[in-house]
């Protein structure tokens, strides 16, 4: 008993119970001082979903050291945690390295979830008519498989993010190590509140929560909210966390065009998570704030302006498509040199392009909204911002292929995913023209085209890239080499499947499916299409749990793999595998270009002491 | 060099393969708008944009993947090119002024779909979860299917009673959020004979999927027939008229002509009866309270019923002649 104590996600739960009743409670209590009937479901859900989260850290102990220095006492050094075993990843690690593990289960089983969602439902809509879902339950799975992969794949970014960056700029840690345990730990309340919505009536908004329609969905949307606004935190602490990072504690020599790849792509996706992920907390918390107090900010009847939502909404939630993508496009800059033996083409304009991108990003929400509603005029100056976009994304194409040529090229796992993702992302790309100017996307909107292509996108840019640095960092993490053979059965079940699943969709999209649908007319003529798109889903499916296998079976008993397995320059593959707690052992210093394969005598990084 | 040209004529071959195979199988549905004819074009350019971009990459990248792996055995590195500021600067303008010059061709497409007729025939779209329905003011008519003459701009003055729903007809190229508490225009002129489907675009609820209406595209002269039965099927009687309106603007989902009890108050008996008021008083529903009713429904809450549930737009949305049609409905409910 003592020993399941100790486990601080345990005394996590508890607390979070204790949390929720207390946040009932306190409901109950001001609405009987007030005079009011004691029991209303949505204050009580929301105040006792609210304070569980936060009782939910102090039963963890994210906040001991906090409430230690604010006494006056001394806060102890964290010190070597290895010895716990794999009990360190269930309590508040301040290790960068084990956060990064932490993050990375977290997203691992949280896109498990949401894509179990997906499943039920593309076997629903195989079919037309409805064989065993209520519209409601469909619009449930289908919000949430969407809304809960999203937080997944933040939860992801940050697991890399944490992970790679200290090591890879030569840092000992994060620059904010209890700031950054308290990024991970809220996240966790936040995915199992959004997860309760499923028990609490669902809700029928799509992840996008459009007022009124959210303003009057069943108690789950207020779990939605309340689960996005707590996950918010996650992302903007470690935005700010990343950023500081960069700034503070990169290595002697490292000046900004000598960084790794990668990390000009968390710095722009950290600037977006920054400043932008305000605004989807601010518009979910101003539609609770309508359900809850009355306040009448989207409700047309009250003055509201329900429009004003998609503006809010969108200005987060555009540019998040960046945050999604952009780490993915670094890791493909960052891994490509490896395994083709050559230079990275054209660094500076790969590390400017992500800015650009990101900056692009803010000025572009508005082509969201083409058929909203919005001032007509306005419909141009978005058309002309969006169709900027393809210029930064042109230039990494472009850098990418070239870096390509006349390269000497091998392909182990993390390659084919590189490589995968480079030809779905650019599915992704030259599909999202078309929805950039008004008249065409007048017929793609809303449509399965969009599903399609933005599909194409995040599995372009996330999912691929995401399995990559898995596959490429699991020996740093672990000391073991995950299966080749597994590896190459993973990647040869997912990526023709997701080719065909996403040109399905795009096809009935052009000839008007619209999307969000529970049920469709047989009349249309889509049913082989729905049909394609279920088995190829459960394919990619498959190819996720052989991962699952891989990963499995080599913890058990892998490859072991210590050295610099993949023959990369970079600094952290000079270390031992696993990474020892503090990184490096002495300091390094960067002395040349990161990536100079190809020339003789050329070195990246020296470490103290070394010639 | 060798290199080059085989991967130039292989991305020319292949540009023209896609594009020919994307145009056989027929991407978008049959078009039956005028709004829809640049949009088209647009669309035809964006298949050689995206068959020529997807061949340069794909076929380039996976020509170089061929023609540049590592064979069994070899060794060494690939060859240390760290980039070329002239290709950079290639790649990044060229695009930039195809995608200016794009948006400039977007933003006159978006010009054509949005071109006015001032002597369009007005159509209100009304919605709410989940149904359609459509009054032809200029005829005095409502029904729950669209009707429309080819060849005729329509001018669709949309409102929606509940939440944000959306106006897509697949054949018509067009889509238009339809947003509660305001009128939000959009613009058709059919331009081809037919039967269609007006489907919902923006999801509005579990029943999302089943809001659809059918639209019928027909000549002036079958549309001029349809009005006069429309017309006469209402025909001079007032009551049934009213009758008709009730159901097509939505009264009788909250108010019940059979006594029972729904979201308002039943019609029953209603007219002439005392009618208990919120406000601790009692009033005789003679005419003018029923029309005070409709027209200005918060006025006289009747009690325990709350206000600001019933829409107070009617006093504008209906005419005289439909106020007082569906007056003499409800007082042949007495």
């Amino acid at each position: 008993m003592r020993k399941i104590l100790s486990l601080g996600l345990v005394r996590g739960w508890l607390w979070q119970i204790v949390g929720t009743a207390f946040g009932i409670g306190l409901v109950v209590g001001v609405r009987l001082l007030m005079g009011l009937p004691a029991w209303k479901a949505e204050p009580a859900a929301v105040v006792g979903g609210l304070l569980g989260a936060l009782f939910f850290n102090y039963g963890v102990g994210v906040f001991d050291d906090w409430f230690l220095g604010w006494s006056g006492r001394d806060v102890p050094e964290h010190g070597d945690e290895t010895r716990l075993g794999w009990r360190r990843f269930f309590g508040p690690s301040t290790n960068h390295k084990t956060i990064g593990v932490q993050y990375l289960v977290l997203s691992l089983i949280l896109m498990s979830v949401a894509g179990v969602f997906s499943l039920i439902f593309r076997t629903e809509l195989a079919n037309p008519g409805l064989q065993f879902l209520t519209p409601i339950e469909y619009n449930t799975l289908m919000s949430l498989h969407g809304i809960v992969m999203i937080i997944s794949i933040l939860i992801g970014i940050s697991a890399f993010m944490n992970y790679t960056v200290p090591f890879l700029i030569g840092a000992h840690d994060m620059a904010f190590p209890r700031l950054n345990a308290f990024s991970f730990w809220i996240a966790v309340p936040a995915g199992e509140i959004l997860l309760s919505s499923i028990f609490l009536g669902g809700f029928d908004t799509g992840w996008t929560g459009y007022p009124p329609l959210s303003a009057r969905a069943p108690l789950g949307m207020q779990m939605f909210f309340l689960g996005v606004s707590l996950a918010s935190f996650s992302s903007i602490l470690s935005a700010l966390n990343v950023l500081v990072t960069v700034a503070r504690l990169r290595a002697k020599g490292m000046t900004p065009f000598r960084m790794p790849i990668f990390i000009w792509a968390a710095i722009a996706t950290s600037i977006i998570s920054l400043t932008a992920t305000q605004l989807i907390g601010l518009s979910f918390q101003m539609v609770m704030l309508q359900r809850l107090l009355g306040m009448g900010f989207f409700d047309p009847v009250k003055g509201g302006n329900p429009i004003l939502f998609q503006h809010l909404f969108w200005f987060y939630s555009h540019p998040a498509v960046y945050v999604f993508v952009l780490p993915g496009l670094g890791i493909i800059s960052e891994f490509l040199p490896v395994f083709v033996r050559k230079p990275l083409y054209g660094y500076k304009w790969v590390a400017m392009s992500s800015l650009a991108i990101a900056l692009t990003g803010f000025l572009v929400w508005g082509h969201h909204m083409f058929t909203a509603g919005m001032a007509e005029y306005l419909r141009v100056p978005f058309m002309y911002s969006t169709l900027l976009v393809a210029v930064p994304t042109g230039v990494k194409f472009f850098s990418w292929v070239a870096t390509i040529w006349r390269g000497k090229i091998s392909f182990p796992t993390p390659m084919l995913f590189i490589l995968g993702g480079i030809v779905v992302f650019l599915l992704g790309g030259i599909s999202g023209p078309p929805n950039a100017t008004v008249s065409t996307d007048l017929q793609l909107n809303n449509t399965y085209y969009i599903v399609g292509h933005f599909h194409d996108t995040l599995f372009g840019g996330y999912i691929f890239p995401f399995f990559a640095a898995i596959y490429y960092w699991f020996p740093k993490m672990t000391g073991k080499r995950l299966s080749e053979k597994l590896g190459k059965l993973q990647f040869w079940l997912m990526t023709p499947s997701f080719v065909i699943m996403s040109l399905a969709m795009m096809r009935i999209g052009l000839l008007g499916m619209r999307r969000r649908v529970a049920d469709y007319d047989p009349a249309l003529g889509f049913q082989p299409y729905m049909m394609v798109m279920t088995i190829t889903g459960f394919l990619i499916a498959l190819g996720v749990l052989v991962f699952f296998i891989n990963a499995f079976i080599t913890l058990k008993r892998g490859e072991t793999a210590t050295g610099n397995v993949w023959g990369s320059r970079s600094p952290e593959w000079q270390a031992p595998s696993p990474m020892p707690l503090h990184n490096y052992d002495r300091p390094l210093e960067v002395v040349g270009e990161p990536y100079d394969y190809g020339l003789p005598g050329s070195q990246y990084v020296k470490f103290e002491g070394e010639e | 060099m060798k290199h080059f040209v085989i991967v130039a004529i292989l991305v020319v071959a292949s540009t023209i393969a896609i594009r020919a195979g994307l145009n056989s199988i027929g991407l978008l549905p049959e078009l039956a708008s005028v709004q829809g004819t640049s949009t088209d074009q647009l669309f035809g350019l964006y298949v050689w944009a995206t068959a020529f971009v997807f061949s340069l990459i794909v076929v380039t990248l996976v020509y170089a993947l061929i023609a540049f792996r590592r064979k069994q055995g070899e060794t060494g590195e690939g060859v240390h090119v760290t980039g070329n500021s002239s290709l950079e600067i290639a790649w990044t303008v060229v695009p930039l002024l195809i995608v200016v010059y794009l948006a400039f061709i977007g933003a006159q497409s978006l010009a054509d779909t949005r071109r006015i007729d001032p002597s369009a025939m007005v159509v209100k779209v009304i919605t709410g979860q989940w149904y359609w329905q459509f009054q032809y003011p200029d005829y005095g008519i409502g029904t729950t299917e669209l009707y429309l003459p080819v060849g005729k701009q329509v001018d669709l003055q949309m409102t929606s009673r509940d939440v944000i729903h959306g106006f897509f007809v697949p054949e018509f190229r067009l889509k238009q959020d339809i947003v509660p508490g305001r009128t939000v225009e959009l613009r058709i002129t059919p331009s081809v004979i037919g039967n269609y489907k007006v489907e919902c675009s923006q999801l509005c609820g579990s029943n999302h999927a089943y809001m659809t209406a059918a639209v019928d595209v027909v000549s002036q002269a079958d549309f001029d027939a349809w009005v006069a039965e429309q017309k006469a099927a209402a025909g001079e009687n007032p009551v049934l008229l009213g009758e008709q309106l009730a159901s097509q603007y939505g009264c009788t989902v909250c108010h019940s002509a059979d006594g029972s009890k729904k979201i308002g108050p039943t019609w029953l008996h209603l007219y002439q009866s005392q009618v208990p008021l919120s406000d601790g008083t009692k009033v005789t529903a003679d005419e003018q309270y029923l029309i005070n009713s409709i027209t200005n429904s918060n006025q006289q809450i009747v009690e325990g019923y709350t206000a600001n549930v019933m829409p107070a737009t009617f006093g504008q949305t209906l005419d005289k002649n439909q106020i007082a049609a569906l007056v003499a409905y409800l007082e042949s409910l007495k």
